[in-house]
């Protein structure tokens, strides 16, 4: 009998003679499969399947919108008040998921490392294409909707507007990863992840302008990363309507060294204590 | 060939490191089937995953001008919540083989029928194991990896892994690790026992196995 032959052999990706490129075409194939994997195991087959990606989403932030739309008399303001909503709670699901989904992406995948090719940091990046993919499509269709209804006016500044959303993802990913690579060596990552974020809620931008905070917790407020973006999402939206405040510089230092922290902590933990 | 050198690995336990392998050295070539004895806790596991590459040695290194699998029949290898047909997929995806022609591979080997479109999580354990080895076939490697599957599913299935295994990949190195001494005796020509982190290499399976019976017999 003969032997089959040995076919389809796979470069492997950290081989000193594998060259760049095929590494890199190898790492897209493997993020890939695992986005697809991914978005399976998550949403399935059953009922409306993957569409849950971003139907999800959309329950929360049309359901938070409504809310704010029907107090909107108790606010006494100028301020678009869907506009305001959908913008603010868009934002927090963008960024705030993405480390929840990081810092649990380990023991469900630990058995995959047997793949040589898998690496964690494909599996963070699967896991952060699908939130933003999920958060980004509610974000879309909920505007279009909005507008084609005339609750909402169209963007006055669209650039911007793309602008806050990727810097935004960027600091979600950022963090994600972050907190992702800190949680295989440090349990209590994910211990204090869940009351940070809960904490971060209110003062992350979603629920007030930098404008109308007092003027000197204002430079406070703009301590933190995301409240710049949503500014500029916002100043994207509807500056007319209300003075816009934001330091972009600062938030993509800040997200460039979250991101370079986070692949250097991944780069030491390499596979020490990955598979099971 | 596969090349350890010097491998070493330490796991932290409460109070410091315990070293579960120490200074393993050996050299494994084409056409080699090593069989490892070694008692619960010898380490086995570890110089499999290690070898996989699913883990990076302490100290030491691994040289591979092999490609190696992952562990045989392993069912850790799939995700019990997507079906049979979406592992075959996954896999083929991540080692960049033909899809269409693995799909047939494991329909034909593992014979899961209509439960191909159902999640792993439905099947019964010797499905699983069908499965798991059908999707350890469909990617060739120049080594595989064997940790405990002599005990896969019933007589018939087991005579076709073998047959699919022994006979014809003959030409391939392996590396097996049981405790049912007659499968390594069957199939291996190398012999090793791993104890207190150390390798040592015997000659002949008698001369390991007798070697292996009295450190059973002295376990402490």
């Amino acid at each position: 009998m003969t032997a089959p032959a040995i076919r389809d052999r796979v470069p492997h990706r950290s081989d000193a003679n594998t060259p760049f490129g095929v590494s890199c075409a190898v790492q897209v194939d493997i993020v890939g499969a695992l986005l697809l994997r991914e978005t399976l195991t998550r949403y399935g087959r059953h009922n409306i399947g993957f569409l849950w990606l971003f139907v999800e989403p959309m329950m929360f932030t049309l359901g938070v919108t409504v809310l704010w739309t029907m107090t909107k008399s108790l606010h006494d303001t100028a301020i678009p008040i869907t506009a305001f909503a959908l913008t603010g709670y868009s934002s927090v699901l963008l960024w705030r998921n993405m480390p929840v989904r990081c810092i649990s992406a380990l023991e469900p995948n630990r058995l995959l490392f047997f793949h040589r090719n898998v690496r964690m940091l494909d599996i963070f990046i699967a896991r952060l294409l699908l939130e933003f993919g999920g958060a980004t499509i509610s974000f879309l269709l909920l505007s279009v909707v909005f507008i084609a209804a005339g609750l909402l006016d169209p963007p006055e500044d669209l650039l911007e507007v793309i602008a806050g959303w990727f810097m935004l993802a960027w600091f979600g990913m950022a963090l994600g990863l972050l907190l992702g690579a800190l949680s295989i060596r440090y349990e209590l990552v994910e211990k204090l992840w869940h009351p940070a974020s809960y904490l971060a809620l209110p003062l992350s931008g979603a629920a007030y302008i930098v404008d109308a905070l007092p003027e000197k917790i204002q430079p406070l407020a703009l301590w933190l990363p995301m409240v710049n973006g949503v500014e500029l999402l916002r100043e994207g939206y509807f500056g007319s309507y209300a003075k816009a405040h934001y330091d972009i510089g600062y938030m993509a230092g800040a997200s460039l060294a979250m991101t370079l922290v986070a692949l250097l902590q991944l780069r030491r933990t390499a596979r020490s204590v990955l598979a099971g | 060939m596969i090349r350890l050198n010097q491998v070493g690995m330490d796991y932290p336990v409460r109070g410091g490191m315990r070293p579960v392998l120490r200074a393993i050295s050996f050299d494994l070539y084409p056409g080699d089937k090593l069989g490892i004895f070694g008692r619960n806790g010898a380490g086995k596991s570890t110089l499999i995953r290690l070898i996989g590459g699913a883990e990076h040695p302490c100290t030491g290194t691994i040289e591979r001008a092999m490609s190696v699998s992952w562990p045989l029949a392993f069912t850790g290898a799939f995700q019990a919540s997507l079906t049979g047909r979406d592992n075959v997929r996954f896999i083929s995806r991540i080692y960049r083989s033909d899809f269409a022609r693995n799909i047939a591979a494991v329909q034909d080997f593992a014979e899961l029928g209509v439960y191909l479109d159902e999640p792993v999580k439905t099947y019964s354990s010797g499905m699983q194991a069908r499965l798991a080895f059908a999707l350890s076939m469909i990617i060739e490697f120049d080594c595989f990896l064997i940790d405990e599957v002599g005990t896969v599913g019933d007589l018939r299935f087991r005579r076709k892994c073998e047959d699919e295994l022994f006979s014809k990949r003959a030409d391939r190195a392996m590396i097996l690790v049981s405790h049912e001494v007659n499968y390594i005796k069957d199939h291996c020509n190398r012999f090793a026992i791993l104890e207190n982190g150390f390798i040592q290499f015997y000659t002949t399976f008698d001369e390991a196995y007798s070697e292996f019976g009295m450190l059973m017999a002295n376990a402490p």
